[in-house]
């Protein structure tokens, strides 16, 4: 067993050592605390995600979708405005949100890989965010009843949100997949691409038992059974099937990333950090 | 040749009628009756304010994932889906003019129909967007007041709700720019560097001189406009030069002073030549905006057909069952 003291502070301190945080392979650096590191997994993902939404800005296929596409992007940065910030408060180095968001390097972003991936087409981006968004609704709704109350009031506001995005990205991957022949290549190509990255959304390591401590205790196997179940209806819905003998991507948990995410991070923080210091 | 007199004596009547409704001061809607000309000027004024929102997203999306901070970040992107939202709303009112947005698209991309002419002037710097929303939103809030009193039902009401959310970025825009005038001197320099290059080009947003401007006299009759270009130009500049000493910024103008007589400011002379070879298509960035208009178009082309054709399969199996 991984957590054997009999408080919480000190079964949490068990599990921080770098060297048993090692057991996965290689890592970044670490953030102290594991419900420190368990709360910036939640909030990158949303940050990057959101930061990808917001470059169809302007863009978008139609206008419906340059507001829907915000809109989304809005909720998740201000989710993972919430989520850095109690990351933060509970690191206790006096770092807020925007000092975790723009004076972290990538080998200390704790998103999964899927998030970080080029926004690629409308489809790519759709297909991505259902399969983020059914991830997220199953997480949160799991999270919303927690035993750590600043997460759980956090995941109950956005759990309200992420259900309004499953049901707009469910539409869509709908539509395309039963739209065209055109449509559905792409987004059959899209969800091809994705697969490969959705194993990490369920990987469970040793935060995840440390969390348990302060009250966090997600079944991921549970988690994963009712993502494909949603997963399975839509694709089912849309003609769309899902790809074969994928072997599963994973890394970002431990900062270890696609070369996309530097490039994001560089464009994301290049006025905070030629400022430092600054007040906006 | 007796029906086209009659048609042409039936018509004059009904122009007559139809200017002392706009007299009495009374709001025409989308089923009255207006004179085709009148109908023609809505159309390319309230398509062009909604190109404008559309085409005004570009420049502040430019800045959205460098925004430097998560507040900031939200506001921005908040600030252009209400732009998005305004331009849906507005081509909505155009529609109930008996023209559909496709064809607006449509001229927007192929030229035949034009957008405000600070949307092709590049963002440079973070201070863009603290400097566009207080110049740029409080330019359009000026107008748009006034528009809100136009005799168009639909185009009014439209303003009315607009100018809401327009006064919302406006005041967002001043405290970026307010933050940016306390802040360190690169801050300050980035502002200032920012005032200069769009304050001439937010003036030029009201439109060419009144004695230049070949639509005006028609609208003001028929009250789709309520003021001159030259006077909302004179309020603006009298309510912002204020604004810019409270923050400590410098509007650049050497000519720029207060007169006692007329208790305005004086300014001095707009380079129209720049003006008209922007709205000519030949500003810093009216070949980057449509191409970004036209890229967006032709890559969302499959997102619609595939739209189309999935909701006419639903309609199909609606209907077979």
């Amino acid at each position: 067993m991984m957590v054997q003291q009999t408080t919480p502070e000190a079964a949490v301190s068990g599990v921080t050592t770098a060297a048993e945080l090692n057991v996965a392979g290689t890592r970044g650096p670490s953030f102290g605390e594991p419900i420190v590191e368990y709360l910036l997994r939640l909030g990158d993902d949303r940050l990057i995600l959101g930061h990808r939404l917001s470059e169809w800005c302007g863009h978008g296929p139609i206008l419906e979708e340059d507001i829907a596409l915000a809109n989304i992007a809005l909720d998740l940065v201000g989710a993972s405005s919430m989520l850095l910030g109690l990351a933060g408060e509970l690191e206790g180095k006096d770092r807020d949100a925007d000092a975790l968001a723009f004076f972290r390097e990538g080998v200390q972003y704790r998103n999964a890989l899927i998030v970080e991936l080029p926004r690629g087409d409308f489809g790519f981006t759709i297909m991505r965010q259902f399969l983020f968004d059914a991830y997220s609704v199953v997480t949160l709704d799991a999270l919303a009843s927690c035993g750590h109350a600043g997460l759980a009031a956090i995941a109950a506001k956005s759990l309200k949100e992420d259900k309004y995005h499953l049901r707009h990205s469910s539409e869509w991957v709908v539509r395309l997949g039963d739209g065209t022949e055109e449509s559905h290549n792409r987004v059959q190509a899209s969800l091809n691409e994705l697969w490969r990255y959705t194993g990490e959304l369920f990987e469970r390591d040793t935060i995840d038992e440390a969390v348990a401590a302060v009250g966090i205790t997600l079944d991921r196997d549970a988690l994963h059974a009712k993502w494909e179940s949603i997963v399975n209806d839509v694709l089912q819905r849309a003609t769309l099937t899902i790809p074969e003998k994928t072997v599963m991507a994973s890394g970002g948990r431990r900062g270890r990333h696609t070369e996309h995410l530097g490039h994001l991070l560089s464009v994301m923080q290049s006025v905070a950090r030629a400022h430092p210091g600054a007040t906006w | 040749m007796t029906q086209p007199t009659t048609v042409t004596a039936d018509e004059s009547a009904l122009v007559a009628a139809f200017e002392a409704r706009i007299a009495a001061g009374e709001s025409i809607e989308p089923k009255d009756w207006m004179p085709e000309r009148y109908r023609r000027q809505l159309i390319r004024m309230m398509s062009q304010h909604a190109h404008s929102e559309i085409v005004g997203m570009l420049p502040e999306g430019n800045w959205i994932t460098r925004a430097p901070s998560l507040r900031r970040k939200m506001s921005l992107i908040a600030k252009v889906q209400d732009e998005a939202g305004h331009g849906l709303y507005i081509y909505c009112g155009t529609e109930t003019l008996g023209v559909d947005r496709h064809e607006l698209v449509e001229q927007l991309l192929d030229g035949r129909a034009k957008y405000s002419s600070i949307f092709n002037y590049p963002t440079l710097s973070w201070a863009d967007m603290g400097v566009i929303g207080w110049f740029v939103d409080g330019a359009a809030i000026v107008n748009q007041t006034i528009l809100a009193k136009a005799s168009y039902g639909p185009y009014a009401r439209a303003m009315v709700r607009i100018c809401k959310e327009e006064n919302f970025h406006k005041r967002q825009g001043y405290e970026i720019c307010a933050t940016l005038a306390n802040g360190t001197p690169a801050q300050r320099e980035m502002l200032q560097d920012a005032v200069n290059r769009f304050w001439w080009p937010s003036l030029m947003m009201f439109g060419p001189s009144d004695t230049d401007s070949p639509n005006s006299a028609e609208l003001l009759k028929w009250r789709v406009k309520r003021k001159t270009n030259d006077e909302l130009r004179q309020r603006f500049i009298n309510l912002t030069v204020p604004q810019a000493a409270a923050i400590g910024v410098t509007l650049p103008d050497p000519d720029l002073k207060f007169n006692a007589e007329t208790n305005n400011w004086d300014f001095g002379e707009i380079d129209w030549d720049e003006f008209f070879q922007v709205i000519g298509g030949n500003g810093p960035c009216n070949r980057e905006r449509i191409a970004a208009r036209q890229q967006a178009q032709d890559e969302g082309e499959w997102v619609r057909a595939a739209a189309t054709a999935h909701a006419s399969k639903q309609h199909r199996t609606v209907q077979a069952a």
